[in-house]
């Protein structure tokens, strides 16, 4: 079999410039927020009243959970469908997802107008609403999400408890908790781990049948009957660029061992997937009819085709090339390809394709959206950089001379 | 009939605050508006664009006073739209028809929550703040609200409107059908009670729909063959009689099927008794046996 580095903490400053400029973003996003409980969603957004959701939701929150597929794509590869060749990756992507489903609750807490009341769907069920579904299937997997990534932890603490002080005298009892626990959740993980992917599909795809609700305000070039399968194909596809676009930026900050071979094998899955997602997108296309607003010239055509084009037939064209998955240059380019696209779709779904009727403007994210957006992109980014840096998640550079070592 | 419609009022208090888990459970099947629905019928071929209604509207629902006075007719040069502090407006059209001395004749529209017989809001709200009454009157419940605004993503006509400018407090704004007044007996909507020339009439939705194809027959130059609302997104409590085609009074064309009904569809579709997600869980358990990696996550690496 295979053998690969046991993950490590990444022994590396932590305090780098570019974590500096992270620290930036979130300091200018938390003063709109600030702004926000001040003097309202009107204070900071151009939201109107045609236009009830912006990027707030376009982004962070339906953008987000599409981006955080890689948790449950790499789930699926390594831990169900069992290629364990891939098992470098998952902690990671876990970790992406883990961070990506925390900031959709604070996302929606800044956005949604009786923040306090945020529970409330916990109490007062209602089945016919998608919104509902997809809460409680994303307040679920988070958890689900914090339970995967709990054996990290525990294997950086297992065996070298050292409580401060008197507390001393606890650390054998500590520890024997921690075995217990260790124990009885590598027995029951696997649960978790099917639950997990079970979860994602039904949000992701729910999320596809969140705009349904509004027949005559969605352009016809999205709205379909198999958005919500569109969704999750989509977010299946965009799992391992996901990887791939995080392996390569953490790599070229930290030192980290190579894994391009890994990359490249991960992204023949990628061909196959985003070829599914194209072919229903285009097969539903053709069916519908709607090809004949292809070329109407409206905001809305343009960004489909763009969404189209540049974000799916030419990565996918260019992941049919042996010499692109090669490379990490090219493998890189086509990730990014990917994921560009996938943000677009759901851009186009929530925010360009939606056209309200009496709307009098069209909706442009203000200074303070695209602020507070940023902000929580660098927080997510920052919380990545601390806990890869602390906890072990993943392979450093020369971990296996490491590995020798420890074991 | 006077009995059945008191008897109606009785229960309809109560009915209006069935457990929601009850109507979430009903479904899409749920039968329609009952006959006991109220509606209102607007003329526009009476409406002489007064405003009154607007007054009394105001007046009933506490709102805070316009800038202009509802008697300043130099409102109705712009168009308007609905807002979180007006719940019905009315608006001037020109649609190119003449008087005999060739002067332009006006058209007025009075816009306000159509109170859907299958509310897209509703079937949208993620905590059933929002919930159709049998009376007719879609209800919105601030107590219940998290202020997501699905409600307005979600009508086809446009019509919840928000308090953006409320930090922590925001509500969803529309017209409630004065549901306190047509709860009690003879009770009339204020803005149907004020109307001086009764271009709107109030009563019962199956009533309205008669009486409107009753003065479609008998004056048939007067009226165009449409009532709008009678099928439009699967009906609606609020119906319009006009002169003139509705385009060109600023409705919508929209198609006669429930908004909700696809979601409704796919959402029950996939969850009742849960049989998707525990067949999905399913199969992948049957991977993952298969693949015996499961339960051995450490030990094989």
């Amino acid at each position: 079999m295979h053998s690969h580095a046991k993950p490590l903490p990444v022994r590396a400053p932590f305090w780098t410039p570019g974590v500096l400029v992270l620290t930036a973003f979130m300091v200018a996003g938390a003063a709109f927020i600030l702004a926000r409980f001040v003097g309202g969603l009107e204070a900071v957004t151009n939201l109107d009243q045609t236009h009830p959701w912006g990027i707030w939701i376009g982004i962070d929150v339906a953008t987000g959970v599409a981006l955080a597929a890689g948790g449950f794509t790499t789930a699926a590869l390594a831990h169900v469908f069992g290629r364990r060749f891939y098992e470098p990756v998952v902690r990671p992507a876990l970790l992406t997802a883990m961070l990506g489903y925390t900031l959709v609750p604070i996302a929606l807490l800044i956005d949604i107008g009786r923040s306090w009341a945020i529970w409330h769907p916990i109490i007062y069920w209602q089945g016919n609403s998608v919104l509902f579904e997809v809460a409680m299937c994303v307040v679920i997997y988070t958890h689900v999400l914090y339970l995967e990534f709990i054996p990290i932890v525990m294997e950086r603490f297992k065996g070298r408890i050292n409580l401060p002080g008197p507390l001393g005298a606890l650390n054998g009892v500590a520890e024997s908790l921690l075995g217990l626990a260790d124990r009885t959740l590598s027995k029951i993980m696997w649960i978790f781990v099917l639950a997990g992917v079970v979860l994602s599909c039904m949000h992701q795809s729910g999320l596809g049948s969140l705009m349904l609700i509004a027949p005559s305000k969605i352009h016809p070039l999205w709205y379909t009957p198999i958005l919500p399968l569109l969704f999750l194909t989509s977010a299946i596809a965009v799992g391992f660029p996901m990887v791939i676009f995080e392996y390569t930026l953490a790599s070229s900050s930290l030192p980290l061992k190579d894994e391009t071979d890994l990359m490249a094998s991960l992204s023949r899955y990628t061909a196959v997937l985003l070829g599914i997602y194209l072919a229903l997108k285009l097969g539903d296309m053709v069916v519908r009819g709607t090809y004949a607003h292809l070329l109407e010239g409206t905001a809305q055509s343009n960004a489909f085709l763009v969404e189209l084009l540049l974000g799916g037939i030419v990565p996918w064209l260019m992941l049919l090339s042996p010499r692109v998955r090669r490379s990490r240059r090219g493998l890189f380019a086509a990730a990014c390809f990917i994921i560009g696209g996938v943000v677009l779709n759901r851009l186009n779904v929530f925010l360009v394709g939606y056209r309200a009727p009496h709307a009098q403007t069209s909706y442009f994210p203000s200074v303070g959206e695209i602020a507070v957006t940023a902000g929580l992109i660098a927080a997510l980014m920052f919380l990545y950089r601390l806990l890869v840096t602390y906890l072990p998640i993943l392979s450093p550079h020369g971990a296996e001379a490491s590995r020798e070592v420890i074991s | 009939m006077n009995r059945h419609r008191r008897d109606f009022l009785k229960t309809a208090g109560a009915v209006a605050t069935l457990p929601l888990l009850a109507s979430s459970a009903r479904g899409s099947d749920a039968p329609p508006a009952g006959k006991e629905s109220f509606g209102c019928l607007v003329d526009l071929t009476l409406c002489v664009g007064c405003r009154k209604c607007e007054e009394a509207c105001n007046r009933i629902n506490a709102l805070p006073e316009p800038p202009e006075p509802f008697d300043d007719p130099f409102v109705l040069d712009r168009r308007r739209q609905l807002q979180p502090t007006e719940f019905t407006v009315v608006n001037r059209f020109h649609t190119g028809r003449l008087d005999e001395r060739n002067r332009a004749i006006p058209v007025f529209v009075k816009t306000q929550c159509m109170h859907c017989l299958k509310p897209a809001c509703v079937s949208a709200c993620i905590v059933g703040a929002l919930q159709r009454r049998n009376d007719g009157a879609v209800f919105y419940d601030v107590s219940k609200c998290i202020g997501c605004r699905y409600c307005m993503i979600a009508c086809p006509f446009q019509v919840p409107k928000y308090e953006y400018a409320d930090p922590v407090t925001p509500r969803v704004r529309k017209c409630t059908f004065c549901a306190d007044v047509i709860s009690r007996e003879g009770g009339k909507p204020a803005c149907a009670a004020i109307c001086p020339v009764e271009a709107l009439t109030f009563g019962r939705r199956d009533k309205l729909l008669e009486l409107a194809r009753q003065r479609i027959r008998s004056d048939p130059g007067r009226y165009i063959d449409r009532i709008y609302g009678e099928h439009e997104v699967g009906g609606t409590g609020w119906l319009y009689l006009s002169g003139e085609p509705f385009e060109k009074l600023g409705f919508l064309d929209l198609p006669s099927r429930p908004v909700p009904q696809l979601t409704e569809a796919i959402q029950h579709g996939l969850f009742s008794f849960m049989w998707a997600p525990l067949t999905l869980f399913g199969i992948l358990g049957g991977a993952m046996w298969l693949t015996r990696s499961g339960s051995h996550l450490k030990e094989d690496d």
